[in-house]
């Protein structure tokens, strides 16, 4: 669970992101998510990962970073303390989902989650081809891969209309990070949601 | 250019008089006092590079280097600080100070008292985190700081950059609060308190009036030295070290109370070296000093509302292995802050070294603190 410079989604989600608003970011990584959202929207806020290579390098990046999993990590913030919480690329590895959209909507005023679509046609066609997909999005060969959790955009839509979570907002990249503007859940490789509580 | 990493090498100690009475949090006064001290490194001209460097339970003002007298005797935290070390000597200047009460110089019971012209002893004030935080402030004046770049400290030494943060926020800038815990738990004080009564039962203790009877309660001393060095220690470091191995390994089982066992062996050879420096007194009020400290007390227990006022940026750091002040008390310290919504990192070290961690050079907890304290603007 950690960002790369430049990722796609991050336009997105900076995008979202008003001067001066309060962000936090689970799975941190780096900081550079943050760092991006700081620098050119004047945000603040804080970043969670696990991981000490990613703690180190978000202290280098000047970010605040708490280290911890994602359950310490929300369990310290207190209700409604951020306009944004942030969990890029993440929600895929995590066994209690409904858990954790709770929790980031207990503690943020919406909810940005990114997740690769495995809806997304290519998906589809390995599957179909008898092998399990390995992509830009989903870089892992089925043996050795953090994910636990393998849905489509319908499926996590589905999720939201249970949960009674509203929709604010989505978008939807392919592989090249370039806009999905129609048929999002067989043609998008990585979907942006921007929810809250309905 | 790269820095070649070292030691600050030869290092000499100073001393401050400051004649102010200071008021204690007791309600004692303590006339006069004294300060030993020491830098490393060079003040800039706008004074805005300094790093209080505060001690724990058993440390000093001599905290990187050696003397030229001394050449074996090496600060106790010297691989921290140094060119091109996390406490970069090259951009930072380092203040190590033995805190008020201590007996490496500093005014403490071993002291004269001015009143009878013999040694305080047991009739030294009880001083606390907060009184030491006022004489290390006056130490800041005497060097002309105004505004430490930051205050770090392990222990009972991060207390004291908790205290800094709160008590006095416009002269602290940084706060890096190091297996440290915001308040004792009953089990922490009855660990003290044990060690307390070694001392304060040793019939060569004489009410804390030793000094003139001209002999130190070394067996109590000894003992609570021992009792804390298992406490800075974690079980599985105990048992990789020593294990159940016997001193005398080809004579087996001797069915009797001598020293068997190498952990036996160790632990009285810590407490005997201990026993042979450090004061009884000191010891005793050090220990005092750690069961009082509770910032939020004051605020009803509220700790967040306690750690309000501080401006500092916190760095807060814990070792996996330190059951003495675990990751969870830490993360206390970063809880409360994160819901003033101050500025705070933590990292939780992976280590094998319990308590005493801080103290070590572990790559990736000296890895932490040199990114951290690179981005400390000066």
């Amino acid at each position: 669970m950690s960002h790369r410079l430049g990722r796609p989604d991050f336009e997105v989600i900076a995008g979202w992101v008003q001067p001066g608003e309060r962000v936090l970011d689970l799975g941190c990584g780096d900081g550079a998510l943050l760092k991006l959202l700081i620098e050119t929207r004047g945000a603040r806020g804080y970043g969670v990962d696990i991981d000490d290579a990613n703690v180190l390098a978000a202290i280098n990046n000047g970010i605040n970073v708490i280290q911890g999993n994602l359950d310490t990590g929300l369990a310290g913030f207190v209700d409604g303390a951020f306009d944004h919480v942030v969990l890029s690329r993440t929600l895929q590895t995590v066994r209690h989902t409904q858990e954790i959209l709770t929790a980031m909507l207990r503690v943020g005023r919406e909810a940005v989650v990114s997740f690769p679509n495995f809806g997304y046609w290519k998906n589809r066609a390995a599957v179909l081809n008898g092998r399990m997909p390995v992509s830009d999005d989903l870089p892992y060969a089925w043996y050795d891969t953090p994910n636990v959790r393998f849905f489509t955009m319908l499926d996590f839509e589905a999720l939201c209309a249970e949960m009674n979570i509203r929709v604010r907002e989505r978008q939807v990249l392919d592989e090249q990070g370039q806009l999905v503007i129609e048929e999002h859940n067989f043609l998008g490789s990585l979907a942006v949601y921007r929810i809250t509580k309905g | 250019m790269k820095t070649k990493v070292s030691s600050v090498g030869t290092v000499a100690a100073q001393s401050a008089r400051f004649d102010t009475p200071l008021a204690l949090k007791s309600g004692a006064v303590l006339p006069a006092c004294e300060l030993v001290f020491e830098t490393y490194g060079t003040l800039n001209a706008a004074k805005s590079n300094a790093i209080l460097v505060c001690h724990a339970l058993s440390g000093h003002h001599h905290v990187a280097g050696t003397y030229a007298d001394q050449p074996k005797n090496l600060g106790w935290w010297d691989n921290l600080i140094g060119p091109g070390r996390p406490l970069d000597t090259g951009r930072f200047f380092v203040v190590g100070v033995n805190n008020l009460g201590g007996c490496h110089g500093s005014t403490g019971p071993s002291s004269n008292n001015p009143a009878t012209g013999k040694p305080w002893g047991a009739d030294f004030p009880v001083v606390t985190v907060e009184d030491w935080v006022q004489a290390q402030a006056r130490l800041a004046d005497h060097l002309g700081i105004d505004a430490w770049a930051a205050v770090i400290g392990g222990s009972l030494g991060g207390m004291q950059a908790m205290q800094w943060a709160i008590d006095l926020p416009q002269r602290i800038r940084h706060a890096l609060v190091i297996a440290a815990a915001p308040k004792l738990t009953a089990q922490n004080i009855a660990f003290n308190d044990v060690a307390r009564q070694a001392i304060l039962t040793d019939p060569d203790f004489h009410g804390g009036h030793f000094y003139e009877h001209q002999t130190t309660p070394q067996r109590g001393l000894r003992l609570a030295r021992m009792l804390g060095h298992i406490t800075y220690l974690s079980d599985d470091q105990m048992g990789e070290k020593f294990g159940r191995a016997l001193r005398n390994k080809e004579g087996g089982l001797g069915y009797g109370y001598g020293v068997e066992f190498e952990v036996e062996s160790y632990l009285r050879s810590q407490g005997d070296k201990f026993a042979g420096y450090f004061d009884a007194n000191t010891y005793l009020l050090m220990t005092k000093s750690l069961d009082y400290f509770d910032p939020a007390h004051r605020c009803g227990g509220d700790l967040a509302a306690a750690l309000k006022p501080a401006l500092a940026k916190f760095l807060v750091i814990s070792f996996t292995t330190d059951w003495r002040f675990a990751p969870a008390r830490s993360r206390e310290i970063v809880n409360a802050l994160l819901k003033n919504d101050q500025n705070v990192s933590y990292a939780e070290i992976a280590s094998d070294y319990g308590h005493d961690s801080f103290l070590l050079e572990g790559a990736h907890y000296h890895a932490v603190l040199s990114a951290y304290l690179k981005r400390v603007k000066l």
